[in-house]
């Protein structure tokens, strides 16, 4: 016990990655054990994140569970990594989605074992991502997330798959490249790769030339922002990199739907946290104006598009661009005011609201995002169409399905009481001073946001009953089982959000304030 | 009373329907009894509850009520934001001032006497329907749990807003019972019409949800304003002199208006004021008589109680803009006028009571607008009573007619157009008794009923304020007399269509008097609909006045805002408080005249020779081409459709979908993808010349992968690899420029 005690972070970290190898080792032919066993496995990082939680020094707000170690001195980077309040949001999603979407994946037939590989691996990936303080390490895990996600969709996926799944990999890679290069410089600039110390030696280089470039610092330091900013912007995705993410989703397997609008857009969100307005605070505060912008667009034009669309999956995607535009409203503010000299008491507050806003927004949308996937999951299933046209009655026929879609497609659409409302209540707020056009404009996105939610469930649930559907049965225990926990959260973060957005406004406001 | 025991009343009475319908939606709701006796249960007890806080509130010392409004108060701390450790919280409470106590009274009783009527209405009892999602004709609601299960909710969330102490609960409600609603609308959510022109419940519901999140979306940025410049949401800390002085200081006073106009769009939509009325009307989709007083007495009075309740804010915009009276006040006016003119050449029983709703709903907007504060909030409680008495006795015609239609199998035949009704006075004479009272209560016919004292009120104080200079104000007096006259006509037009005459249908001739469900609801509420006014009665009314000599009501609700307001004008914030009104014989004969003149014209030219069967309607032919103007409501439903639904729907789909993501978005990728394509065939043929061998590496990695991706059919995955390829050469060709600082150099020479 006390190794895992003193290495708790680490044994959180990489446990997936032990749990894939085990189940690389069973034979390919038991089909239930292996599901059952990766069940099983995917529930220890969920007790382990629940220890950390429960350990959290929620007082002291820093940096928590530190683990330090050489890595590779030559270049000065060391295997560093942390926990604080906004990793720790995102760590307990990452932990609660895994072990539901390996439950909602129990219906996977062909090359079970491999699948499950990847989804343990990706878990790993993404827990490091979120807890990785040094460039390096984060890269790895970045670019380590990407993979297995990119053969969920083109070995599961559906009938364009292969068109899909390049279409993904590519956009990332497009911005991962830079993203690369761009830590290079920062490496070779400072001698660190250290996020923390980065923090402080790569901030306060300003004027003159680069060491061993002989470039200006402030082209190296724009050139480079505009590289993360890229990157993180694709992941996000803002408008307009966010084209792939709608065939990515539409063609991946349920599951992948879920971790992938669950957990890996916020990778980007989060990148934008702790790398590029830490890192960049000069060029991020004359960015912000186009993030606000941008975040708008993608609330407008994600909301209408989703409006616009006859596939339930696709049009549950594009949802997901509009939400995620609060996230990046809620950032532009922070990136605003985090490099606003001398800012005053107000505005910290304003941005202090908008950061934990985004944040919050973030585990809200990972949970009624991959509700949503999960739900189109189930209807796909049985009826196996997700054209809107053709559906219609289907609440008189599975009722219990109907009212938990209800549930959920409230909870994305922001019904106060439910977690989608706060969190966006707390971004509007938080932008109300700082971008004030942007966030009257993207009211119209909200209104749109009712308007596809309604779209979806009128068109699916409401109707005379059609003949085709009669024979779909309603949800089974295990279908129940996936989905319960999540609207329990989402229920729980709206009536009494304060038991999780303590631990993201004490950290943000240690960093703001 | 304690103090604790009044606070968790306060508490209890949202929760307790708010936990029923969590209890029925989890356990009860395959037992249809079970469900509908948890909520009645839990409705009952926040009637219950209500009162007892009510009253004990009642009982208080006024002066001092005028100096702390809040009696009883109650907060948690709800959303940590900053340094929270410094107090920094969202808290989020009950708090019970006079004009909550006021709503307590009415509210909770209007509802608990809806779900009593319900359970009538849903025949239950009688053999359970076998179609979900349509109405079983004489058959019990399939969904009746479901059924109760939104109305508790319903009922929470109105309780919720009655009861908050902040904007953001207020908020929370407001939304809750804008889901319900849609909900409820749309509660036949498999209902289709023969005729493709009528708008579906299922439709109505979505209409009724969108036309009021229009609405919801601009309060939504009213509250976070009125956040950030006070500091607070809670409205007694916000809206007091202090904090108002605080607040213009900060911002102005004219920006203060800025934000009662924000927060006044809400009210635009919840109560179904122009141009965001549209959805009220098609809500009466839903089950006929609760839906209905949902859209009547309940929810929409939510719009108003809001401006009523951030009366003070309003206020000093007004002194600040005055464009903000003139907007409230006109947006008022002309909606009354324009519903009142709607309701004349409606046939739907229905409908004309949801364009009257309409109309009155204007009126307590147009008081706002003038500064009646008083007035508004009387002709709310008033209102709520006798609306919810009409609709419930609609709901009652319909019943009867439905049962009519039952016996003599016709299920053609429109049971809620009035021109199929006529005689129904004999047959269900409750009904008609009750129904009388509440259209006479409507109507204002004078010193019987609530109607009359409150809309007395409204128009009275528009006059006063005429005369002493404000032009403005006049307008609105004319209009609202011109609207109330309109109101007592198609009142009696509609008393005499649906009960006098002899019955022109079969189905009108088979009618039957309803249930004791659906009666002993009807009588408690129109005891409501007299009595309700007698609490607002002048001091100086003639003989009346000093008989009774109380007014209750303005001193009581008034005392508040007094105080709050003579707070302001110490403040400078307010040229004057409120004035008491000086009695004044021109308006009160103007209420006489406009109310008895309406009900006569109505009785004329409808009671007094009833419609016979195949008659037309006698307005057809002196209204001439008005009259369809005026039956398809102003056409403001086809110029929407027209101006806003088309286009979004075409943005949506064509432009922000198909132009600008398929076509303009992925056709540039795919066009860079074809130009990298050409030039990395390029590459391929002259690499040894174009590259040197310092980056050979990258060379054989592109083709590698280009030769593997060739391999798959899609060509516009090749396109993706060559994005690829372009990418990692032009990044190659950045590292090398940094490197031997070309890039330097390339910026030395260009400024």
């Amino acid at each position: 016990m006390d190794f895992i005690q003193d290495n708790l972070l680490t044994v959180t970290v990489f446990f997936p990655l032990l749990a894939a190898f085990i189940i690389l080792l069973l034979p390919e032919d038991e089909k239930t054990l292996i599901r059952r066993l990766t069940l099983a496995l995917s529930l220890i990082p969920l007790a382990l994140v629940m220890v950390m939680w429960f350990n959290y020094d929620r007082a002291a707000a820093d940096l928590q569970f530190v683990v330090q170690a050489d890595w590779f001195p030559a270049i000065g980077s060391s295997f560093h990594m942390g926990i604080d309040g906004i990793s720790l949001p995102m760590f307990l999603l990452t932990a609660i989605l895994t072990p539901l979407s390996i439950l909602a994946s129990f219906g996977i037939e062909n090359r079970v074992k491999m699948f499950m590989f990847l989804f343990l691996v990706m878990e790993t990936a993404m827990l490091g991502l979120f807890a990785a303080f040094d460039l390096i390490i984060f890269f790895i895990f970045w670019e380590f997330g990407l993979i297995p996600m990119y053969f969920l969709i083109k070995l599961w996926g559906g009938a364009d798959r292969d068109y899909a799944s390049f279409k993904f990999f590519v956009y990332t890679m497009a911005g991962s490249l830079g993203l690369l290069l761009s830590i290079q410089v920062m490496g070779l600039a400072t001698g660190t790769f250290d996020i923390i110390e980065l923090m402080d030696k790569w901030v306060a280089l300003d004027g003159g030339t680069l060491a061993g470039t002989g470039l200006s610092v402030s082209l190296v330091k724009n050139v480079a922002f505009w590289a993360f900013m890229l990157a993180f912007a694709i992941k996000i995705p803002i408008w307009p990199f966010h084209t792939w993410l709608p065939d990515a989703h539409t063609q991946a397997p349920t599951a992948g739907s879920m971790i992938l609008a669950g957990v890996l857009l916020k990778l980007g969100a989060y990148g934008f946290l702790r790398l590029v307005i830490p890192l960049f605070p000069e060029q991020a505060h004359t960015a912000a104006f186009v993030l606000a912008w941008l975040g708008m667009l993608s609330i407008v034009m994600g909301g209408f598009a989703a409006f616009g669309q006859w596939d339930f999956k696709r049009l549950v995607a594009y949802s997901s661009i509009n939400h995620m535009g609060f996230v990046v409203l809620g950032i532009a503010v922070y990136a605003y005011v985090a490099g606003l000299p001398g800012s005053s008491e107000a505005l910290t507050n304003d941005a202090i609201l908008a950061t934990s806003g985004a944040v919050f927004q973030m585990f809200n949308h990972g949970l009624s995002a991959a509700a949503m996937f999960f739900l189109v999951g189930v209807i796909y299933e049985r009826a196996h169409t997700r054209d809107l046209r053709r559906f219609g009655g289907i609440w008189t026929i599975l009722p219990v399905y109907g009212a938990i879609l209800i549930f959920t497609s409230l909870a994305s659409l922001g019904l106060p009481c439910l977690n989608g409302f706060v969190s966006e209540f707390m971004v509007v707020r938080g932008s109300w001073n700082v971008f004030t056009v942007q966030l009257a404009l993207s009211m119209v996105g909200l209104l749109m946001t009712g308007a596809y939610i309604l779209k979806g469930l009128g068109t699916v649930l409401h109707g005379p009953t059609k003949k085709e559907w009669l024979g779909l049965k309603d949800m089974t225990l295990r279908e129940h089982l996936v989905i319960w926990p999540l609207m329990g959260l989402m229920l729980s973060l709206g009536i009494w959000p304060q038991w999780l957005v303590v631990f993201i406004n004490d950290t943000v406001t240690k960093i703001l304030g | 009373m304690t103090e604790q025991t009044l606070q968790l009343l306060t508490w209890l009475i949202p929760a307790f329907p708010l936990f029923s319908f969590f209890l029925i939606m989890l356990f009860t709701k395959h037992n249809k009894t079970l469900s509908w006796l948890l909520s009645w249960t839990a409705i009952i007890g926040s009637w219950v509850m209500g009162w007892i806080v009510a009253f004990d509130m009642f009982g208080r010392d006024i002066d001092s009520l005028a100096e702390h409004p809040v009696g009883i108060r109650s907060a948690v701390d709800w959303l940590p934001f900053g340094d929270y450790a410094k107090g920094l919280w969202l808290q989020m409470g009950v708090a019970v001032d006079p004009l909550t106590a006021v709503m307590l009274f009415a509210i909770p009783f209007i509802i608990a006497m809806i779900f009593i009527y319900s359970v009538g209405y849903h025949n239950y009892g009688q053999p359970p329907g076998q179609v979900r999602g349509v109405p079983n004709h004489g058959q019990e609601e399939p969904l009746l749990s479901r059924f109760f299960a939104f109305m508790s909710l319903f009922a929470g969330g109105m309780l919720t807003l009655v009861v908050a102490d902040n904007l953001l609960l207020l908020f929370v409600g407001w939304e809750i019972m804008g889901f319900c609603s849609y909900a409820l609308i749309g509660f036949w959510y498999a209902r289709n019409y023969d005729d493709p022109k009528k708008i579906t419940p299922r439709k109505a519901g979505v209409k009724a949800f969108i036309t009021t999140r229009i609405a919801d979306v601009v309060m939504l940025l009213g509250i976070v304003y009125f956040y950030s410049v006070f500091g607070t949401l809670n409205f007694s800390e916000a809206l007091s002199a202090h904090g108002l002085e605080a607040a213009a200081t900060a911002v102005g006073p004219a920006m203060l208006g800025v934000m009662a106009l924000l927060l006044f769009t809400g009210t635009v939509g919840k109560s179904a004021q122009w141009p965001l009325h549209v959805w009220l009307p098609d809500a009466m989709e839903g089950p006929t008589p609760v839906s209905a007083v949902i859209h009547a007495a309940a929810m929409v009075s939510a719009g108003v109680y809001m401006i009523v309740r951030i009366f003070p804010l309003i206020a000093v915009g007004m002194e600040g803009n005055p464009n903000v009276g003139l907007i409230i006040g006109g947006i008022g006016a002309f909606t009354a006028f324009m519903a009142a003119t709607i309701a004349v050449a409606q046939n739907d029983v229905k409908g004309v009571l949801a364009y009257s709703t309409i109309s009155q709903l204007g009126y307590m907007v147009a008081a706002i607008g003038i500064g009646a504060y008083v007035a508004a909030a009387f002709h709310l409680i008033t209102h709520a009573f006798f609306k919810a008495l009409l609709f419930l006795g609609s709901g009652s015609i319909i019943h009867g007619m439905e049962h009519g239609a039952g016996h003599v199998h016709d299920h053609h035949t429109d049971p809620q157009d009035m021109r199929n009704m006529g005689g129904l006075a004999k047959r269900m004479p409750k009904t008609f008794w009750t129904f009388v009272i509440g259209g006479f209560a409507l109507s204002g016919f004078p010193i019987l009923t609530a109607g009359f004292w409150s809309k007395d009120e409204i128009l009275a104080d528009a006059y006063f304020q005429g005369t002493n200079g404000d032009a403005f104000a006049m307008v609105v007096f004319i209009t609202l007399a011109i609207a109330a006259l309109l109101t007592a006509f198609y009142t009696m037009r509609q008393i005499s269509l649906t009960f006098l005459g002899e019955p022109r249908t079969p189905l009108a001739e088979h009618a039957h008097e309803s249930n004791n469900y659906m009666t002993i609801p009807l009588i408690l509420l129109s005891i409501f609909a007299v009595g309700a006014g007698w609490a607002g009665i002048p001091e100086e009314f003639p003989i009346l006045g000093p008989l009774v000599n109380n007014n209750f009501f303005h001193h009581y609700v008034g005392a508040t805002i007094e105080h709050a307001l003579s707070g302001l004008e110490e403040a400078g914030l307010l040229a004057h408080g409120l004035e008491t009104l000086p009695f004044n014989w021109f308006p009160l004969m103007t209420s006489l005249v406009v109310a008895l003149g309406g009900l006569f014209l109505g009785w004329w030219v409808y009671g007094r020779n009833p419609l016979k069967s195949g008659e037309k309607d006698p307005l057809i032919r002196p209204l001439n081409v008005l009259y369809p103007f005026l039956q398809n409501k102003w056409y403001w439903d086809e110029l929407y459709q027209f101006l806003f639904i088309n286009p979004t729907i075409y943005f949506s789909e064509v432009i922000a979908y198909e132009v600008m993501d398929k076509g303009i978005i992925d056709g540039t990728l795919h066009l860079i993808a074809r130009s990298v394509y050409a030039f990395g065939d390029y590459v391929k043929t002259f690499e040894k010349r174009v590259i040197s061998d310092g980056v050979d590496w990258v060379k054989d990695q592109v083709l590698a992968m280009a030769k593997e991706f060739r391999q798959l059919q899609t060509g516009k995955i090749q396109e993706y690899t060559l994005v690829s390829m372009l990418i990692a050469v032009a990044l190659v060709v950045v590292v090398l420029a940094i490197n031997f600082g070309w890039l330097n150099q390339l910026f030395t020479i260009i400024p």
